[in-house]
């Protein structure tokens, strides 16, 4: 049996003259993060819209636990779940609810319903508000629920199109512990994000996309190490950049460039360093890619 | 660890489906407060307004009440049902009709539930109509089967319009747009004989007044309740609403399939 959970090949998509795939190829393994990383229009929602029934391609084949996402459309809705990037509760409903209505839409019984909404109220740290209507949540509180919604029934597969888009930094650690742990019951989870550091955190394995082209993918160290060297960072006592520095990381190399550069610093100046971050490497991916289509 | 689909509970039948569907639009009916009191007020404030302050002009005898009850009812069936359209753009452009969509479900069963919440809350209008008109002096002559039968075209009616007001919904990109396009459906019962008998208006207007679905509906109405002669308007009105309802459904079908797929 295939270890896949998603297979993707040569997927195209296009909306009028504009190509927003561009023969997309992706493998996610079961029972881990990937996460899908690029800029705004780099086609991520639609790869997304595509993986989980909601658009159909032009061209080329995707398969969500060996179900073919045209052909086989009833039985991949049977392994997914999506939570789209705006979050998609009822406002007016409570989010007690919410889940009520999700759990019944989902076949369980009237007493099955409450008693899997209560268990996932209290995971969620959403009990408290559970009598609420949802328009009244703040944006954490929304994506929360948004999440257990696509919870109430195990789906081996999990969509999150941009997850934590808006949200505060402590909402924002909440829901990462939430996906962490979903990732621990076995499940796999396919994410967006435009953040690397999102990426950098949570996923296994990671993609970036840009322009509706895959322009590399890897673990994020594999990533990391395509932007070739280190950096030496220069920082004064208040704990400010001064200036960064590129190097081989060798110790000849740093002292080589120690020496050129030490006199105009003031002697109290701290050094470090550095593997390029996540940042680095998206933007010499995508810089690439965009000189290329300049040319 | 394989989690395979028939280990999942069985997805919610067609018929449930669209229960769940409706108890959610009657909560959002319930709730939107402004909208409920709007549904309550008008009848009565027309129903007030038509037989006070215009019927005496209408027909000084007083028994203008008995001619515009059946009005009132499609003029109030008309505004209650105008709501749809807004209701179904607000699903269609939030992100939740994704979900459902996702889900083994039939998700335009959504639609049909918004449709069922505007025939309850019309249905509660028409009574109120009734209620009012009673109250002011309406005196139908209808025995029972003649008030089974009236209820039968109001509720054909409802529902045509109605779905008319859901596809507009799903055609229109947002909530505000689906509020303005429906403003023609609006103004047919005035231009039919819900208010003044099609005879007295000039020539012109008489051609589309006497020949647009309203005035049979009307007539039909106006005959099994209060006694006056029906012809053929009975045919002509359950025509008019069955082919227009066919179309509505249609339509509605394939838009649905078609916006929820472009977004």
């Amino acid at each position: 049996m295939s270890t896949l959970a998603i297979e993707v090949n040569g997927l195209r998509k296009r909306f009028g003259k504009q190509t927003v795939l561009d023969g997309i190829n992706l493998a996610v393994a079961k029972g881990t993060i990937f996460a899908l990383l690029g800029p705004n229009g780099a086609g991520k929602t639609t790869l997304i819209h595509i993986l989980s029934t909601l658009t159909e391609p032009d061209s080329g084949h995707a398969r969500i636990d060996g179900y073919d996402v045209v052909g086989d459309r009833k039985e991949v809705r049977n392994s997914i779940s999506l939570t789209g990037q705006f979050a998609a509760v009822d406002e007016v409903l409570t989010g007690e609810e919410n889940l009520k209505m999700m759990c019944r839409l989902s076949g369980l019984s009237v007493k099955e319903s409450s008693a899997r909404t209560a268990e996932l109220l209290k995971s969620f740290d959403l009990a408290g508000a559970a009598g609420k209507r949802v328009k009244t949540y703040s944006g954490g509180m929304r994506r929360k629920l948004d999440l257990a919604v696509s919870l109430v029934v195990h789906r081996p597969v999990l969509f999150l199109d941009e997850p934590t888009t808006g949200l505060d930094t402590i909402s924002r650690r909440a829901l990462w512990d939430i996906i962490l742990r979903l990732k621990q019951q076995g499940m796999t989870i396919f994410l967006t994000t435009q953040y690397l550091e999102e990426a950098d955190q949570l996923a296994d394995t990671i993609a970036v996309i840009n322009r509706g082209r895959v322009v590399a993918s890897g673990t994020a160290d594999e990533l990391k190490a395509r932007v070739s060297g280190e950096v030496i960072e220069l920082r004064n006592g208040n704990d400010e950049l001064l200036r960064t520095v590129p190097t081989s990381g060798g110790i000849e190399d740093v002292r080589h460039k120690l020496n050129e550069i030490a006199h105009s610093f003031a002697s109290d100046t701290r050094i470090s360093i550095r593997k390029p971050s996540m940042d680095d490497v998206f933007l010499a991916l995508t810089a690439k890619e965009t000189e290329a289509a300049l040319v | 660890m394989k989690t395979s689909p028939s280990m999942l509970p069985k997805p919610a039948s067609f018929t449930a489906t669209n229960l769940i569907f409706i108890g959610r639009s009657l909560r959002h009916s319930l709730r939107n407060v402004e909208a409920l009191i709007m549904a309550i007020m008008l009848p009565i404030l027309l129903m007030l307004l038509f037989t006070y302050v215009f019927g005496g002009a209408i027909d000084p005898t007083g028994d203008y009440v008995n001619y515009v009850v059946p009005g009132i009812i499609l003029l109030c069936a008309g505004f209650g049902s105008s709501s749809t359209a807004v209701d179904v753009a607000t699903d269609m452009t939030n992100g939740i009709i994704d979900r459902f969509r996702t889900m083994p479900i039939r998700s335009v069963s959504v639609v049909a539930g918004h449709v069922a919440a505007s025939l309850a809350r019309n249905l509660l209008a028409t009574c109120i109509v009734i209620g009012v008109a009673l109250l002011v002096g309406f005196r139908p002559s209808a025995g029972a089967w003649e008030w089974i039968a009236a209820l039968g075209v109001i509720i054909l009616f409802i529902l045509t319009y109605t779905w008319l007001f859901a596809a507009i919904g799903l055609v229109t990109g947002s909530p505000s747009a689906a509020s303005g396009y429906g403003f023609a459906l609006l103004f047919l019962p005035y231009l039919s004989s819900a208010f003044v008998p099609t005879n007295t208006m000039p020539s012109w207007l008489q051609g589309f007044a006497n020949h647009q679905p309203v005035t049979p509906v009307i007539e039909t109405i106006r005959g099994l309740l209060a006694g006056t002669p029906i012809g053929d308007n009975g045919w002509w009105a359950i025509s008019w609403c069955a082919a227009i309802l066919l179309i509505a459904l249609v339509w509605c079908a394939i838009a649905f399939r078609r916006k929820s797929g472009r977004r």
